[in-house]
């Protein structure tokens, strides 16, 4: 069944420096119930105000929300359910977490406005922190608490009244590397356990592809793909949605005659198909760096312009034409500082060379 | 290897770079300032009021204690400071809170005008408020009678709720100003996580806005009370036609009475005793009272904060800011300018009965008036560069160099802070009229080192904070490139904080510009200030020459307010 | 260019000693790293270098030259050490242009105008702010900042260049590009360069050695970063490298069994030589670990997440959990493992140690 659905959902805002700026434009989506969903894109791209609008934070421009069967906002309508009658638990990337309160009365906020027992109200904030592993922590007030804690009250807050949807927004941006993995874990598993709806708004990609079920890739307030992560990954649909999902090489290339050249590669040309599809007379090869083997032999001919070892792999910078390609490798080929060595190329997307956005547009949605 | 060599002890403390050695010499020279002019001002005082000729007797204390005018005056004090501080607070708050919170219109408009009447002096407010107000001649209580055609006026302002009433217009901005700045910096998502918790706005307001901004309350109100307890201008404005005496007005009375025979000052300095003690057990009050924590509530990226729909309430709310405004701004300013055009005070409020000849006597003609704004403007000037320059320098010693004895330089540069005006000119009284064999006496410095003692804590506040915006490692990185000590502070230290001790110049400029209290004890026969002079010739009765000199006061305040703007504008936008 | 050279240097912070009898010596031309948690007292040897501290005792010689000494009463403020620095909040003088930031060290060294514009232009290339040269540094971004700063340091000292977790305020992506920047400039340059950080990845991208440091302030490791990667000496240095998993490991009848009471899983047939201990710890690394569907060493797939370039694995071997990644690329093509299926793991460049130690508090 599906829990969480957008119909046509527009949203503009006006700004006295900038005019008009349409933050999310006809977004359409369903989140089936349990799935974990994430949002995923640059600052300004829509993410959040997406979620906001879910939320209730925001009223549309114009679409349809619905929460099930229920609906939340329908701006033709004119029918807007406020935030705190939708029913839903939410995590801020800054915490909210209230100073004034301590863990206990923080988590339990919840429930005293929903007026229940005091027995009612002991037990499941016991039950919260217990899952949230904060047990032993309730007298404590946020203050003394590290950012990590204070994170789990949000959290407990959050599941204190067993919603259907949990909405997380950048829940783990504000915390340092290492316990933002800890905690993608208990994210995980918490939902394993309530198995609740998750929509997640991220700008990191491997914390979207290793919490969600499906996700959804956002650029300039439009939606540029859905699909699982692997799917994702492995098929991004276009140049914006392979840049973002991970380190990335773009090789601008000529195609004459059936071949390919690199821009400024003197004749030379890369040993590869063209899709049978592709019909312009240029084109952006996507690579990543561990799709490419270095060959002593072979290959496009290139120099190793430098070598860095990084732990687990060797970073290896050439020249393609005019295009520097980095290229990761997992065992030591022996390759030096500006040896010859022949650049294969395993794994290929194509692109049109035509589409690119202004950055100046880009900018100018950043500030709202 | 030159540097291998042993060496003098000398030529080591010269290698030693300058930290260690300015950073001594600099604490010395911090802590000589503060102990000649805020401490030994108030060890004169305790000396003067319980020991006679070198020996301890509190006989005159005790029997200043007992005089049931001092206690009346004490009893004063405490209700109008009550009151203001309580009224005062609910006002800020409400409009604080209408401004942050709700989507009332002009909101730009008013934040600004809701400050004016903190710049506003509040003696010149009184003033006004007398000429609206009092309960036979003002203007207001006229017209109210000869349109009920009774004998009864509207309101008496020469009255303690009078009083109250003009102070709290004055005051409310300090809680207004807090409570606003906390709304703003507040993480807008620690009010969203409760509506999503199920809170409705209301709920809202009253469970986690208010908790959150009592820090704030507290620290507005408190400055409140403080102020409302060593007020001098607005009681002894209003007050003493009709004998209503605060502390801070009964001291002046029994100086002002005795001529400055030393039995006079004494007596006054037992009731700065009283009046400081009174100031203390209110603030530790208070503290108790708002025991509150200091919340970390400026996080997050910032968002807008959901507005409270007013709908229906939307234009009535307008309508009584707009009000309040034009009651507490607009109508005593425009009383007072409205008086300085008067041929004479009493004629109807007709364009006919107009002239400029008041501005022109007090601008080009009159001694008193010229003295009085060359002398303000000296005063004003001289004091805020020297006491912007000073509380730099112990501010750099108290945040940069942290010397071991920064505390007692803390305390010391603080303590005025607490400490009423008039009190303080009691000091200064005591201490440079010939008791140290230094007599300043009638003359302009010994005005100019009690203006410097006054606002040194401005200064020193306002300097500690935009050294600390300093980061260390940027003299450091100087130093790394081949400056010395001294060359960083120069050519890095000073340019990043030059914006701040304008602005911090300003902070002191405009006060001494409208200061009454210290002003009043001290001046001489040709040493007299605006405020001083405004006061005496109101005093005289000659009301129009009062007002004019209010108004190019008001003008003068009101040119260095905006340049004190431009500059702090300036420097957001870096 | 010049040698660096600490010789049993003790600093406190009041009653606490940060670092005690700290011995360094770096070479001409070098980039070396000074790694270690947070804090370790590497902040402090950097600052001791520069000037910022005294000494409590020992000695401090930069190419050659006493620079402070705490036997010969000698202690030259940082202006007179003629070192370069760079700091972590990148103090990129907010009032000041980026030329003019650059320009400020060559002014106090009274290097003549036309010489200091040439100097400027070359730094400013070096770093690749040429276009920046005018503005002020509120109009740059954090890394620009970091490059001004550098810039800066270069100038002002062609001899130690000394810099303090420098990107440790930059985003991920840009932290990445920036060393491997710092390592083209000190290739150009040829300055001596003391680097100090607590992220493994930088130190083992840009240095020619690395002192890895505990929290204490001692050295426990010193050596070229390949060398030590693949030879930590012990497990700090080893778990400071990178990721790990340590698994406890007994010997029973001269052969290696994993330990755990209710299961017997053989985890080698040969001893290791180096170590004496009856129950000891087997270190080895996530990305070191092969996953097969057949082999001696039998687990369950307890947990499988996708994180773009690599797949990650949790495995449950006996009752112990290791974390395995592997390659995405090379996992599509061989197969991927799903939750609960059982797999063999196959460990490489397996180390042994006696003990395992916390590396941050």
């Amino acid at each position: 069944m599906d829990h969480v659905i957008l119909k046509n959902v527009t949203k503009t805002f006006v700004t006295k420096a900038f005019g008009k700026v349409t933050a999310v434009n006809n977004v359409n989506l369903n989140i089936k119930e349990g799935e974990c969903f994430s949002f995923l894109g640059p600052s300004g791209c829509g993410k959040t105000t997406t979620l906001r609008l879910i939320a209730g934070f925001e009223d549309l421009s114009s679409g349809e929300i619905w929460l099930g069967d229920q609906p939340v906002s329908i701006k033709n309508k004119n029918f807007y359910l406020p935030p705190e009658k939708r029913g839903l638990g939410m995590v801020f990337q800054a915490f909210a977490v209230w100073p004034h309160l301590n863990v206990f009365e923080n988590v339990a906020f919840p429930l005293r406005i929903l007026k229940k027992e005091k027995s009612v109200v002991l037990d499941k904030v016991k039950q919260a922190l217990k899952h949230t592993n904060l047990s032993g922590l309730e007298e404590k007030f946020p203050a003394e608490l590290s950012g990590g804690q204070q994170q789990r009250i949000a959290l407990a807050r959050a599941i204190v009244t067993n919603p259907k949807v949990l909405l997380l927004d950048e829940p783990l941006s504000n915390l340092d590397p290492k316990l933002r993995e800890i905690m993608r874990f208990e994210i995980k598993d918490l939902q394993k356990k309530f198995n609740f709806t998750i929509v997640y708004v991220t700008h990191d990609q491997t914390e979207a592809m290793a919490l969600s079920d499906r996700m959804l890739v956002m650029d300039m307030g439009v939606i540029q793909q859905i699909d699982t992560p692997t799917n994702m990954y492995n098929n991004p649909r276009n140049k914006f949605v392979y840049g973002f999902l991970g380190l990335s090489n773009f090789l601008k290339v000529n195609l004459s005659d059936g071949k390919v050249y690199p821009v400024g590669s003197d004749g030379v040309s890369i040993d590869c198909t063209i899709p049978v599809d592709f019909s312009e007379d240029q084109a952006i090869l996507a690579s990543r760096p561990n799709e490419i083997d270095l060959l002593p032999e072979g290959g496009y001919p290139a120099r190793i312009k430098s070598r860095l070892f990084l732990s687990d792999y060797i970073e290896y910078r050439v020249d393609v034409g005019q295009t520097e390609i980095r290229i990761q490798s997992y065992e030591d080929k022996g390759f030096k500082d500006g040896d010859l060595c022949g650049v294969k190329f395993n794994r290929l997307k194509w692109y049109s060379a035509k589409e690119e956005i202004s950055e100046a547009e880009r900018e100018r949605r950043k500030v709202i | 290897m030159r540097t291998s060599k042993l060496r003098g002890k000398n030529e080591l403390r010269k290698l030693d770079g300058f930290k260690f050695d300015t950073g001594q010499i600099l604490l010395i020279i911090s802590v000589a300032i503060l102990i000649v002019t805020v401490a030994l001002p108030m060890l004169m005082i305790i000396y003067n009021v319980f020991f006679y000729k070198w020996s301890f007797d509190w006989k005159l204390f005790a029997q200043m204690l007992t005089d049931p005018d001092n206690l009346m005056a004490m009893w004063n004090t405490i209700k109008i400071a009550f009151f203001v501080t309580a009224l005062g607070t609910l006002v800020g708050l409400f409009f604080a809170w209408l401004i942050g919170r709700s989507d009332i219109p002009l909101k730009g408009l008013m934040k600004s005008l809701f400050v004016v009447p903190y710049m506003f002096p509040p003696f010149i407010g009184a003033m006004a408020w007398g000429l609206l107000l009092s309960p036979r001649s003002g203007y207001i209580n006229k017209l109210f009678m000869s349109l009920t055609g009774g004998r009864t006026p509207l309101f008496n302002i020469n009255s303690l709720a009078g009083i109250v009433f003009v102070e709290i217009c004055y005051y409310f901005p300090f809680v207004f100003i807090q409570v606003s700045s906390a709304l703003e910096r507040m993480d807008p998502t620690l009010e969203e996580s409760a509506r999503i918790a199920g809170a409705n706005q209301m709920t809202v307001i009253r469970k986690i806005t208010m908790p959150l901004v009592v820090p704030a309350i507290a620290a507005g109100a408190m400055l409140i009370l403080i102020s409302s307890l060593s007020h001098f201008g607005v009681p002894a404005i209003l007050g003493f036609s009709r004998n209503i005496f605060t502390l801070p007005t009964k001291i002046y009375e029994l100086i002002y009475r005795s001529a400055g025979s030393f039995e006079g000052i004494r007596r006054g300095a037992s009731l700065s005793v009283l009046l400081v003690i009174v100031v203390v057990l209110a603030l530790a009050l208070q503290r108790r009272l708002l025991q509150a924590g200091h919340y970390d509530i400026i996080r997050g990226k910032s968002m807008r904060p959901m507005l409270i729909k007013l709908r229906r309430f939307k234009i009535p709310m307008l309508v009584i800011c707009l009000l309040f405004l034009g009651i507490i701004v607009v109508l005593p300013l425009f009383i007072i300018f409205a008086v300085g055009f008067l041929k004479a005070y009493g004629l109807p409020l007709k364009l006919e009965n107009m002239t400029v000849e008041n501005f022109k006597n007090v601008l080009f003609v009159s001694k008193m008036a010229r003295d009085a704004i060359k002398n303000s403007f000296f005063l004003s000037i001289s004091a805020g560069i020297i006491t912007m320059l000073v509380g730099t320098m112990i501010a750099y010693v108290i945040v940069k160099i942290k010397p071991k004895g920064k505390g007692i330089l803390e305390v010391l540069g603080l303590l005025p802070y607490s400490i009423p005006g008039i009190v303080l000119a009691v000091g200064v009284i005591l201490t440079w009229s010939g008791a140290l064999h230094i007599n300043l006496y009638n003359s302009i410095w010994i005005i100019l080192i009690a203006y410097i003692a006054r606002y040194m804590a401005f200064s020193l506040k306002s300097a500690s904070a935009s050294l600390e915006q300093v980061h260390n490692s940027l003299e450091e990185a100087s130093r790394s490139c081949g400056a010395s000590h001294f060359e960083s502070l120069l050519d890095v230290t000073m340019p990043l904080i030059r914006p701040g001790m304008v602005a911090g110049f300003f902070l002191i400029f405009l006060p001494s510009m409208r200061e009454l209290t210290t002003s009043l004890l001290l001046y001489g026969p040709f040493t007299r200030t605006l405020g001083v002079a405004i006061y005496s010739i109101n005093e005289e009765g000659n009301t129009v020459q009062a007002c004019a000199l209010a108004g190019v006061t008001i003008l003068i305040i009101i040119a260095g307010e905006f340049i004190l703007r431009l500059i702090t504008r300036e420097r957001k936008g870096r | 260019m010049a040698e660096v050279r600490l010789d049993n240097v003790s600093i406190s912070y009041g009653k606490k000693t940060v670092i005690e009898d700290f011995s360094l010596h770096v070479e001409d031309g070098e980039c070396f790293t000074l790694l270690g948690p947070s804090p370790c007292g590497k902040t402090t040897v950097l600052r001791a270098i520069a000037g910022f501290e005294k000494l409590q005792s020992g000695e401090v010689k930069l190419g050659g030259k006493t620079v402070a000494s705490k036997d010969k009463r000698i202690f030259l403020p940082p202006e007179k050490r003629n070192v370069g620095v760079v700091f972590q909040d990148y103090a990129v003088w907010p009032h000041m242009t980026v030329a003019e930031n650059v320009y400020y060290p060559l002014k106090k060294k009274k290097i003549p105008k036309e010489e200091s514009k040439k100097l400027i232009e070359l730094t400013l290339k070096q770093v690749r702010m040429t276009d920046y040269a005018k503005r002020l540094p509120y109009q740059l971004s954090g890394g620009q900042q970091q490059r001004v700063a550098l810039a800066r340091a270069l100038v002002a000292s062609n001899d130690v260049i000394l810099l303090d977790e420098p990107l440790c305020n930059l985003d991920a992506n840009l932290r990445e590009e920036m060393r491997f920047e710092i390592k083209q400039l000190q290739r150009e340059t040829g300055n001596t360069i003391i680097y100090v950080t607590h992220d493994q990845d930088i130190a083992l991208a840009i240095s020619n050695r690395i002192a890895v440091m505990d929290k204490n302030g001692k050295i426990r490791q010193l050596g070229e970063p390949e060398e030590l990667f693949k030879n930590p000496v012990d497990s700090f240095v080893y778990r400071f490298l990178g990721l790990s998993n340590f698994i406890p490991v007994e010997v029973v009848d001269n052969k290696l069994y994993v330990q755990d009471e209710s299961e017997k899983i053989l985890f080698s047939n040969t001893l290791p030589a180096s170590i004496k201990k009856k129950t000891f710890f087997a270190a080895c690394r996530p990305m070191n670990i092969q996953l097969t569907r057949d082999g001696n060493l039998k687990g369950r797939i307890k947990q499988v997440m996708f994180l773009g370039n690599i797949y990650e694995y949790r495995v449950q071997l006996g009752k112990y959990e290791i974390r395995v990644q592997q390659d995405a690329f090379s996992a599509f093509k061989n197969g991927v493992f799903n939750q609960g299926e059982s797999c063999a793991l196959q460990m490489n460049n397996l180390r042994y140690y006696e003990d395992v130690e916390e590396v941050s508090a």
